[in-house]
């Protein structure tokens, strides 16, 4: 194989050398100032280069050299808390080198190269190891990090050490190989797992109109459209901070720079509220905004992907957000044009479905090389030009992803929040997640869900005629329904996202506010029979405190208290 | 590597603004290029592609009058922009030569203009009031500094009048701080061009601007060259210079425009409506080198013009702005006709950054609530408007018709304002009061009592 040649043609980041004998998708080092470029298309002796940084000054006849290898991650502890580029490269570690600026040429490894990890050993010398198992641990901030033999290699142990070690050192001889505790993996390719796993396990986020009526199970994907200011970054965050997920990444692809601060600002100042840590501890950061390369933006979800694949090995659920998928197309739909290759629709490249559904394949629940389970859930982020979701990339998202969380700017209007509109949004997951809900939470929990869906349909079917002719002309039982339907939307769709208490809401709690109110729904069925007025229902005492207690500290004492209420009450009515 | 080489005479092509020059040492990627014609005029140009047996070069002035015989010069450098303080009160052309008779630029310093990418962890949150002048954009459309909000315009609308109206009137208040203009033309007619020379002049607004004027009849690649010198101007200033620079942009159109005709000419695949694929990324390169880095004292601010191509804001133009930019104010034709100026429509218009401009200690604690209430009331003017048009204004109640009544009082009295008006927020949130006093206090329900007490008396 030949590793030097020269650059026979510059255009942009299009670059094309001759003299190497690359495989595609080899990195290379293009011109002086050695800039990272991926190959993309081999034609006879010449190959063509995407670079990604800016080309300017770049000439014929500069040196090029083929690393021999794609582009890969480096895996190991010292991932979490960190900020990377799309390349992994750490954006605090560019700052101390070039300052504010991002300017080229400049490599910075993605591990911390100095620093000391105490590795605890878990195998000893002589045990047998298969690819992929764990050998020992490292304490990486408050998460147990595990060393894993990397996916291609196993062997006997043929010796194993102890203590303070970096990331370079060798901490084992395994089958004859030294192993470090960084292993690198290229990113276009998704690491291997034992078995993949239905996904019949709910990400459970604590947020109602997630958890019961649009839930996405662990291994699944969700889409959100959404522009700014219609509540994507609160539901983001809510899900960062609650859900049962260990590990977060997040990647800002392609977003505006101020947005990307407003996340470096506020995601470090966030605490877990499960161990009072900060919220990065269990955080990586990816930011390529919308100025940077546009090369690294189409790199920058593999680096999140293959990071997020990393922890899952290790036996964690991570969940992925992906911010905004929309761009990561927008990036192929350039660098396609740049090749001059054929256009598909709205000059999207052609393959544009088939990359959108490998990386959302790469979500899943799955049993590790290491017989634990792990998984992977992705959140990600269509910004659909004009608002219009009839346009490819939605469309192409929503035919792989199977919960779609539809945000909708009206609801922010009228402060309902979280802004998930309930009729346009769906979760496709349902009757798989039915059984976990049966045997976990209760067994009429399914059927009550379907009731809730059920009214809130029959709503906004009333509220077409309520529109026309007034609420007063509906028949008594109407009212009772439009009565129900909105304590659906307002006690139990809405959440108070900066509320100590309703912030999160324990599944078996969201099954006793759902079962209250289908118990008001019945008492006030029966008390309408029983001659009452509906008005008089309508403005039971219990009611009150049932809207107020989800901002109660003693708030499962109060729903009792409110349960007893409306059987008296009810009572008074003549039930 | 800064020798400049020699003379080649080996064009081989001639097409639109490209030139083909055979059989050259390597050259640098958008080397710059100086061509000398047969009669002695010299042109310059920029490499556009680079290969051992061929150079294309793109000719900023145009190829006209260059035959295969003229003499190619490649000056071994990228294009960069001389800076220095000096510049304020400078009219230049869109190629960054003095317009004005004035002196050449004596550079403090020389920049390469397509300038770098601020490191996202260098970054830091856009905040603190620009005072525009303007109620509309001010009182409910606040602008803060490092922030992009672009005005969405369309031809025939007074777009440029608005554009100079916040050149002269821009300021920071209170603190010791220097402001900045930097104020950039593409594609406007000779009349437009006289028309801001002498209006900078005139009102004194010129010694806090730098000015740079592209005719709508300079070749379309200096329109594309043109937003970046302004832009590494700001650069210069802010972050060297620590000042708070304003960058006015219009029109973005043009630049577009250019950009699709220089697209075309090298045969490039088009994208949506004949645009290049690369106009995201393009468009962000200039809209990002607005903000503000942490430990710096200066900023950037834009407000980019762009005028919507048969009034469509879905136009990929429009479109692509505003997933970048952060918010943006529309102009209304229906107010234009109303004989309204600026014909602002606050509905559509959106600063998603105002918050962290407004309230206490930055302008006034009632601010934000002020804003809200007269959205508010407002669009519940605007909906009785479609009412009144069917029922006839005898059937509204009397809240109905007090709203009415706002809406019209809103766009007289609030959006309404002479282009020599310049309102500091104050005037802006006083003649706000004022108005909201035709509504009952019941109907203020955006605004906390506390507030109402202290202003709706006086």
């Amino acid at each position: 194989m030949k590793k030097e040649g020269m650059i026979y043609r510059v255009a942009g980041p299009v670059v094309t050398a001759i003299g190497i004998s690359p495989k595609m998708y080899d990195v290379v080092q293009v011109g002086a100032e050695k800039l990272m470029g991926e190959v993309i298309k081999i034609v006879g002796d010449h190959t063509i280069i995407q670079v990604y940084e800016d080309t300017s000054g770049v000439r014929p006849g500069e040196p090029v050299t083929n690393t021999g290898r794609p582009l890969v991650v480096e895996l190991g502890p010292g991932l979490l808390s960190s900020v990377y580029d799309g390349i992994q490269r750490p954006l605090p570690v560019l700052q101390d080198q070039m300052g504010d600026f991002i300017f080229r040429g400049v490599s910075a490894p993605g591990l911390d190269r100095k620093k000391k990890w105490d590795f605890k050993p878990i195998v000893k010398k002589g045990d047998t190891v298969s690819a992929g198992q764990t050998i020992g641990t490292v304490l990486e901030g408050t998460m147990e990090h595990k060393i894993m033999v990397p996916p291609n290699m196993e062997g006997k142990v043929e010796s194993i050490k102890e203590g303070g070690f970096n990331v370079e050192e060798t901490i084992a001889v395994i089958g004859g190989n030294d192993v470090t505790m960084m292993q690198k993996w290229p990113v276009r390719a998704p690491r291997p797992v034992k078995e993949k796993l239905q996904p019949d396990i709910p990400l459970v986020t604590g947020q109602r109109v997630l958890d019961t009526m649009f839930p996405l199970a662990k291994g699944g994907a969700a889409a959100i459209p959404g522009g700014f200011g219609t509540g994507k970054t609160v539901t983001q965050q809510q899900l960062a901070k609650w859900s049962d997920a260990e590990i977060v990444v997040y990647i800002g692809c392609g977003e505006r720079g101020n947005e990307m601060t407003e996340v470096l600002t506020e995601f470090p100042e966030l605490e877990d509220p499960k161990t009072g840590n900060p919220l990065m501890n269990r955080t990586v950061l990816i930011a390529n905004t919308s100025n940077m390369p546009v090369a690294a933006r189409e790199a920058s979800v593999y680096t999140g992907m293959t990071i997020a694949e990393y922890y899952r090995d290790m036996g964690y659920n991570v969940s992925l957000m992906a911010d905004s998928t929309s761009r990561w197309a927008e990036a192929m739909r350039e660098i396609s044009s740049r090749l001059e290759e054929m256009p598909g629709e709205e000059g999207y490249p052609a393959y544009l479905a088939g990359r959108l559904s490998e990386f959302y394949e790469r979500a899943c629940r799955c049993t590790t090389l290491s017989d634990s389970e792990g998984s992977i859930s992705v959140i990600g982020a269509v910004s659909p030009p004009g608002g219009d979701l009839s346009e490819p990339v939605t469309q192409n998202t929503l035919r792989i992803v199977r919960v779609f969380w539809a945000l909708d700017t009206k609801l922010r209007e009228r402060r309902h929040f979280p802004t998930i509109n309930w009729l346009t949004s769906y979760s496709l997951y349902d009757k798989q997640l039915r059984a976990w809900y049966s045997s976990n939470v209760a067994e009429d929990f399914p059927a009550l869900r379907e009731w809730a869906m059920q009214l809130l349909q029959k709503e906004s079917e009333l509220q077409e005629i309520v529109q026309l002719v007034g609420s007063d002309a509906l028949p008594d039982e109407q009212k009772i329904t439009l009565e129900v339907s909105r304590m659906i939307r307002e006690i139990f769709l809405q959440q108070n996202a900066y509320h100590p208490v309703d912030t999160y809401c324990p599944m078996q709690r969201q099954y006793v506010f759902m079962k209250l109110i289908k118990k008001y729904s019945d008492l006030a069925v029966k008390a309408l029979a029983a001659g009452a007025q509906v008005s008089k229902i309508a403005s039971i005492p219990a009611k009150q405190r049932f809207a107020m207690s989800k901002y109660e500290t003693n708030i499962d004492e109060e729903l009792e208290a409110v349960d007893k209420d409306f059987d008296k009450q009810f009572a008074e009515l003549g039930v | 590597m800064s020798k400049v080489s020699k003379e080649y005479k080996t064009i081989s092509e001639i097409a639109g603004p490209l030139v083909f020059v055979k059989k050259t040492e390597p050259i640098s990627y958008q080397e710059l290029v100086s061509v000398k014609l047969s009669d002695g005029t010299m042109k310059r140009g920029q490499v556009l592609d680079s290969s051992d047996d061929m150079v294309v070069v793109q000719v900023f002035e145009g190829t006209s009058g260059i035959d295969k015989d003229a003499g190619v010069r490649f000056l071994g450098e990228t294009m960069k922009m001389p800076v220095s303080r000096d510049m304020l009160g400078r009219v230049l052309s869109g190629s960054g030569e003095p317009l004005d008779g004035g002196p050449a630029i004596t550079p403090e310093k020389k920049l390469d203009i397509v300038g770098a990418a601020i490191n996202p962890w260098a970054r830091d949150n856009p905040a603190d009031f620009i005072q525009t002048g303007i109620s509309t954009i001010d009182g409910m459309n606040t602008l803060v500094r490092g922030q992009k909000l672009p005005i969405f315009s369309a031809s025939g609308l007074p777009h440029n009048e608005l554009a100079m109206q916040i050149a002269r009137q821009a300021k920071v208040r209170g603190k010791d701080e220097d402001f900045a203009v930097v104020f950039v033309a593409m594609g406007i007619t000779n009349e437009e061009k006289q028309m801001f020379m002498k209006e900078f002049e005139r009102t004194g607004a010129l010694k806090n601007a730098v000015v740079f004027l592209n005719l709508a009849d300079d070749p379309a690649i200096e329109r594309i060259v043109t937003p970046r010198l302004g832009l590494t101007t700001a650069e210069y200033m802010a972050f060297e210079l620590d000042m708070q620079v304003l960058v006015i942009m219009t029109d973005l159109t043009n630049y577009c425009e250019a950009l699709r005709q220089v697209g075309a000419a090298r045969e490039e695949v088009p994208g949506r409506r004949g645009y290049p694929g690369y106009m995201y990324t393009d468009l962000a390169q200039l809209y990002e080198r607005a903000g503000r880095i942490k430990g710096k004292r200066g900023s950037i601010t834009q407000i980019p013009i762009l005028s919507m191509p048969g009034d469509d804001i879905t136009h990929p133009i429009p479109d692509l702005s505003g997933y970048i930019t952060e918010g943006q104010i529309v102009m209304s034709r229906e107010l234009h006709r109303g004989g309204i100026y600026p014909p602002v429509n606050v509905s559509s218009s959106l600063s998603r950054l105002m918050n962290a401009g407004v309230g206490d200690g930055k302008t006034r604690e009632d601010h934000k609530a002020v804003s809200d209430q007269l959205y508010a009331a407002y669009a519940e003017g605007k909906d009785l408007r479609g009412l009144v048009a069917i029922v006839g204004k005898e059937s509204l109640s009397e809240k109905d018709r007090r709203l009415l009544d706002f809406a019209d009082l809103f766009e007289d009295r609030v959006v309404r304002q002479g282009s020599e008006e310049d309102r500091s927020i104050e005037d802006t949130l006083a003649v706000s009061w004022e108005i909201l006093k035709s509504l009952t206090s019941d109907q203020l329900t955006r605004i906390d009592r506390k507030y109402q007490e202290k202003y709706l008396q006086s």
